[in-house]
Order: C-alpha cells, then sequence, then structure tokens
C-alpha cells in the first residue's frame, strides 16, 4: 500500500501538471475560431450523452492540415531546429573549457567559481536580455568599444539579426551546458590521465582518449538542457532577432495573441512538443545509463 | 639458483640501470623522499619494502615521471631522465590504485598501450590473447572494469602494464587483492616473465614473503631514506639495523650492554640472568648499548638444560601460536622479557611436548643470532 502510494504521487504530479494541461491544447488544437470567450469552438459539455457526442463531432484536425499548407509553420520549424543546434553546438564550444578549467583549479576555488556560472540567475533572465540590446545595438557598447579601438570604421549591424539570437542563447543557456560537464569532469580521476600518459598518450591524445569519453554523460545532458528549450525559445528572438529570425516559439506567440488563433497556436503547440518528445527521451535514457555505470 | 649467479651489484665494472643520486623530493615542506642513493641494475628484480607513507609510490612516481626530483638526478642508462615526458619512457607503471579507464572493456585497457604504438591489429589482439591467458581473464574480456571484482581489476591493471614488455616495470603492490594461491602463481608467472624477457622490475609490496620470493634485491625504506638494500637472504640473516630486523620477519630483540671477550660479546642484559653471547660483525667498545637479534626459528625449546649450546636460558610457556606448519612458544623470562620460539609441527598435534605453565629451556648458539649497534 505504501509502495503503492509512493508511486502515485508522482504519477497524479504528472497527471496535473502535464497531462491535463495537455489534453486542454489538443482539444483546443481540434477546435475552430470563433469570437467569443474562450476564442473557439466547441466547448466541452457534459451534461448529457448526444451533448458530448456533437462536442466530439465537432472536433476534426483542419488546423494540422492548415500547418501543412503554410509553409510559415515547417519554415519556422526548421528554422527553430537549425537555430537550436547551431546555439547548442557553441554552448559545448564555450562551456566546456569553462568547465574544465573550472575542474582544473584550485580545490578551495571551485566553489567560488560555480557560484559566479550560478550567478546570472540572481538577476532576471529578461533584464539581462534587454541589456544585450544595449549592448548590441549600433549605438550599443560593443560597436563603441571597436569604433574607439579602431578596429571597425562604421558601426556594425548586430541587433535584430540571427547573429544576436545566437549570442543570446549562447549566453543564457550557458549555465546549463557547464554544470553538467564540469560535474563529469570533476569526477574524472587524474590517475587516469596518468596511465594514459604512461602508456604512451600524448597530453593531447590523452584528452581525447579519456578526458572526453568520460565527460560524454555531461556533455549529452547539458546539450539536451540546452536544446529542448532553445527549440521552443521565445522571448530571446523576439528581443534580439527582430522580424527576420524566425522562430517557432515567436510564431506560437503570435498566433495566440497577435491573431488570437488559439485553435492553430495549440496545433502549432502540439507539433513542437512531438518533436521535443524525440530529443526529451534520448535525454532520459542518458541519463538512466549513467546512473547505472556508477551504481 | 641463478640468484647467487647473478649479483651485478657485486661487480665494480657493472653499469647499472636506473641510478638515484641524491634524490630528495619534498612536498611543500614534507620531505617524501630524503637524500636517496640508489642503483638498480638490469634485469633485476628490486623489491620496495616499508611502512605506509614511507615514499614507495612517490620514488616509483618519479621514475614513470609523474613526479620530478626536487634536488638530485636520476639516470636511466646513464641519460638524466628528468626532461623526458612519461609518455616517451621505455617504462610502464602498474598503479597502486590501478587507474582502469572505465569506459573501455577490459580487453581495450589491456589493448590501450599497444594501439598507442600504432601495432598492426592481429599483433595486438594476439597479445592481448597473451596477456588475457596469462591473468586468468579470458573470460572477462568483453566486460567494464565496474563489472568484475577487485581482484580481477588488479589483474588487469597488472597484464594493462604487463602488455607493452617495456624495459622497466614499476608494479605498485601489484598483487595485494588477490589470494595467496593466486598470489603464488602470480609471483611466479612474473619472475618467469622477468627470466624471459629480461625486463628490470621495481616491485612495491607489503608482503616480505612476496618480496623474500621473488626479488633479487629488497631494499627497506623508512621516512623517505634506503635503509638497508641486500639480497633476501642477506637481509634475514644480516640485518643491519634493528629496524630492519624486526621489519622483515619476526625477531626476538634483546637489549644489553656489550663487554667484548676475544672474538665474542658478552651482553649483560638483566640481572640474575647469564650473559648471552654473540659474534659482532664491527667493532663494539665496551659498556656500549647493543641489540641482540634472533629469529625465533634459531631459538630452540627444550625441556631440559641442554649440555653444549652457549647460550641457554629458563622460562616458562605464557602462550602458544598454533599455525599449522609451525608452533611459536612464547616464553616469559624470570625478569618479565617474552622471548619467541618456532619449531615446525613435523609431529601431529596430539604429540605436542609442551603445553602452558610449563618450565622450559631455552637455546641457541653463538652464531645463531646478530649483534646489532642500533
Ligand atoms: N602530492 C602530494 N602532496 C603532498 N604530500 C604527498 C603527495 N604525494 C605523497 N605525499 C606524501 O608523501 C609521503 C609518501 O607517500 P607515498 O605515496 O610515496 O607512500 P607509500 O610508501 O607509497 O605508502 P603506501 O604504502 O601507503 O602506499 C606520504 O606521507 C604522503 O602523504
Ligand atoms: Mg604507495
Amino acid at each position: 500500500m505504501r509502495r503503492i502510494s509512493l508511486i502515485l504521487v508522482p504519477y497524479l504530479w504528472l497527471l496535473a501538471l502535464f497531462l491535463v494541461p495537455f489534453l486542454i491544447v489538443l482539444k483546443i488544437s481540434l477546435s475552430d475560431t470563433a469570437l467569443a470567450i474562450p476564442p473557439y469552438t466547441p466547448t466541452l459539455d457534459l451534461s448529457g450523452w448526444e451533448t458530448f457526442r456533437a462536442f466530439v463531432g465537432a472536433l476534426d484536425m483542419e488546423n494540422f492540415v492548415w500547418l501543412t499548407e503554410d509553409d510559415l509553420y515547417w519554415k519556422a520549424y526548421l528554422s527553430s531546429l537549425k537555430i537550436a543546434l547551431i546555439s547548442t553546438f557553441f554552448t559545448l564550444l564555450i562551456g566546456f573549457p569553462i568547465a574544465y578549467g573550472m575542474a582544473q583549479a584550485r580545490e578551495d576555488w571551485r566553489p567560488t567559481l560555480l557560484m559566479l556560472v550560478i550567478l546570472p540567475f540572481w538577476t532576471s533572465f529578461l533584464i539581462r536580455v534587454y541589456s544585450w540590446m544595449g549592448i548590441l545595438s549600433q549605438e550599443g557598447y560593443l560597436n563603441q568599444l571597436l569604433l574607439s579601438f579602431g578596429l571597425i570604421d562604421e558601426p556594425l549591424i548586430i541587433l535584430n539579426t540571427p547573429v544576436a539570437v545566437y549570442i543570446g542563447i549562447v549566453y543564457t543557456y550557458l549555465p546549463f551546458m557547464v554544470l553538467p560537464v564540469y560535474s563529469a569532469l570533476e569526477k574524472l580521476d587524474g590517475s587516469l590521465l596518468e596511465a594514459a600518459e604512461d602508456l604512451g598518450c600524448s597530453r593531447t591524445s590523452a584528452f581525447w582518449l579519456v578526458t572526453v569519453p568520460l565527460s560524454k554523460s555531461g556533455i549529452i545532458a547539458g546539450s539536451f538542457l540546452v536544446f529542448i528549450p532553445t527549440l521552443g525559445e521565445f522571448v530571446i528572438p523576439s528581443l534580439l532577432g527582430g522580424s527576420r529570425t524566425l522562430m517557432i516559439g515567436k510564431v506560437l506567440w503570435e498566433e495566440f495573441f497577435n491573431n488570437r488563433d488559439w485553435p492553430v497556436a495549440s496545433a502549432v503547440a502540439i507539433i513542437l512538443l512531438l518533436i521535443l518528445v524525440i530529443p526529451i527521451i534520448l535525454f532520459q535514457r542518458n541519463e538512466q545509463k549513467q546512473r547505472e555505470a556508477e551504481g | 639458483m641463478t640468484q647467487s649467479v647473478f649479483a651485478p651489484w657485486n661487480d665494480p665494472g657493472a653499469k647499472p640501470l636506473i641510478q638515484f643520486k641524491n634524490v630528495t623530493k619534498r612536498f611543500g615542506e614534507f620531505v617524501a623522499i630524503d637524500d636517496l642513493t640508489i642503483d638498480i641494475f638490469e634485469q633485476e628484480f628490486y623489491a620496495l619494502l616499508g611502512p605506509s607513507g614511507c615514499g614507495k609510490t612517490t620514488l616509483m612516481r618519479m621514475l614513470a615521471g609523474f613526479e620530478t626530483p626536487t634536488e638530485g638526478t636520476i639516470l636511466l642508462d646513464g641519460q638524466n631522465i628528468a626532461p623526458v615526458p612519461p609518455n616517451k619512457r621505455a617504462v610502464n607503471m602498474m598503479f597502486q590504485s590501478y587507474a582502469l579507464f572505465p569506459h573501455l572493456s577490459i580487453w581495450d585497457n589491456i589493448a590501450f598501450g599497444l594501439k598507442r604504438e600504432g601495432l598492426a591489429k592481429d599483433v595486438i589482439g594476439d597479445r592481448v590473447q597473451e596477456m588475457l591467458r596469462l591473468t586468468r581473464l579470458e573470460k572477462f574480456a568483453r566486460r567494464k572494469p565496474h563489472q568484475i571484482s577487485g581482484g580481477q581489476r588488479q589483474r588487469v591493471a597488472l597484464a594493462r602494464s604487463l602488455a607493452k614488455a617495456p624495459k622497466l616495470l614499476l608494479l605498485d603492490e601489484p598483487l595485494g587483492a588477490l589470494d595467496k594461491k593466486l598470489r603464488q602463481e602470480t609471483q611466479f608467472e612474473l619472475m618467469d616473465i622477468q627470466e624471459k624477457t629480461g625486463t628490470t622490475f621495481v616491485i612495491v609490496t607489503h608482503d616480505q614473503e612476496e618480496a623474500m620470493t621473488v626479488a633479487s634485491r629488497v631494499a627497506v625504506m623508512d621516512h623517505g631514506k634506503i635503509i638497508q638494500v641486500a639480497t633476501p637472504a642477506d637481509i634475514y640473516e644480516q640485518p643491519n639495523s634493528v629496524y630492519v630486523a624486526d621489519f622483515i620477519g619476526d625477531v626476538n630483540i634483546i637489549e644489553g650492554k656489550a663487554e667484548p671477550q676475544g672474538g665474542k660479546v658478552s651482553i649483560a642484559w638483566a640481572e640474575g640472568q647469564p650473559n648471552v653471547t654473540g659474534t659482532p660483525s664491527s667493532e663494539i667498545t665496551k659498556g656500549q648499548t647493543v641489540h641482540f637479534a634472533i629469529r625465533p626459528e634459531k631459538v630452540t625449546i627444550s625441556a631440559t638444560k641442554p649440555e653444549d649450546a652457549t647460550n641457554a636460558i629458563q622460562g616458562k610457556i605464557l602462550d602458544i601460536a598454533y599455525l599449522g606448519n609451525v608452533s611459536t612458544y612464547h616464553v616469559e623470562l624470570p625478569n618479565g622479557v617474552v622471548i619467541k620460539s618456532q619449531t615446525a609441527n613435523n609431529r601431529r598435534l596430539s604429540r605436542r611436548s609442551f603445553t602452558w605453565e610449563d618450565d622450559v629451556w631455552l637455546s641457541w648458539t653463538d652464531t645463531a643470532g646478530i649483534l646489532l649497534e642500533r
């Protein structure tokens, strides 16, 4: 009995916070828009069998068909996928050396360094993204700095381009990459590198043959932690990317608030979720494998 | 035995493979290796013995290239090895902590060093197979290190260090986790490998029996210093100090004042007790404090006073330790000193001649023990 109730808690949690909202969104995605409150029809009516039958009969796949007809949507999905992949790559490229440096640092320094990585979370995410606007704009600090050093003659146009989106995403999600990679690297036993060198490896090849494989689970975890939220990211592209950056999160927002087309917005969300299910499952599997390897 | 023939350390013309010249290693203020000078010859089986923390691993790590001496030089084949990085040294080390690669299978762990040499696939395969057979790990080749037992892991570490057949092999407690039978078999395998390949071995062990079995010479260390280096027989029979005598095997130490008498030394060690006579190996002055060390198996125990023995003292049996093949009698002398005497049990237990509280005589010849100044 105790066992069952123990298992029940997380399942109830999932039911309340994931499954029920999902079903609501799914239902809306199968509805039609209407000038009403809420802005769709039909609404669920459980007063009798007949009314319920009518309700189910009114649901259709129209919105999903619409998503395939307008090329805006699949372009936005693809563009999001591309941006998420590239950002994840750059986050890894920058995050790994940071994590490596932290793991190599003197033991009494490490808590401080860890603090510094987490420190940005103490300020609102929105404020930090806004401040990037101040840095990247044409009259921004970056351009002023480069101009004053004489490195450029004219201000660079960074804000409202994909580059600004990449900068914003990499900046925002860097800690999600650094922390898991650091925790993997920190556990790495230094004598393994010595053993590798003893057996004829140079420092570099010992890095590729021992350090990288042994931090693999951290790299994978970090990559998913960056990739998954980036795919649906909406704030960064809308604040830094201007109108030219197409991302599905932004499309979703516009459908929802600008067009007030809840059914289409819900359909977009459902498809996004389906796309994300694959990496989420892979992520879970990586975590499980790691736990098995450690346990 | 080949050991009596193989003794390059006695040959003034022989060139050592490894020379430590006044090597000191400090970690901050702490002196781990203290002004150490030793020679290790080619094809030696050099055993390092000493208490925990005396610097054995540090010495090996300097040979492997993971630590650099704070002072002094280490020569390999007459060349200073300080500037040579670990991966360029013809030296392999078996780590005390094994340091197996957790992400690689047993097979890949053993093949790791061979692959770095860029050998052909089938050459590597054959060599790994040979190592697996040698260490009886064939069945576990596909497993990961965390899927095998502690003793099996130790054998993987050994196999991995042996695989490259280096000129110098450093084994840091290679057999500690193995059961006695497997340990003895592996010891003989090691000696066999050593004979076949001519590899020089430096081995750390906490098991003196092991050191005695495999080593051409044994070095006893304490606090970063070498106390004595000698063949197993010499270190057992001719220890240069009480420390070494006590460290290697069991020993009775009788402390007293020396009274030289002709070629012999008589030791007054307790009032009312007959003096103990020993043969000195160096000049002893009258009244000097000396230690008479005698191994338990050289002390004869008897019910009546032996006629011919130079040294005979009476005592009472305090305790008997039955160890199967031998029994150790703890005999208390009238002044409270306890002397151990060991006899081989070539008769069955039921016919044991002594029991607790028996009055017995202990005796030994005057060359059985050794006189030590410190
Ligand atoms: N990196 C280091 N920093 C500081 N002290 C060290 C370091 N490495 C070793 N020591 C110290 O040097 C001494 C010798 O260590 P070493 O590992 O050589 O001992 P050992 O003889 O191998 O002992 P054991 O038999 O327990 O393995 C120890 O007191 C140890 O604490
Ligand atoms: Mg050690």
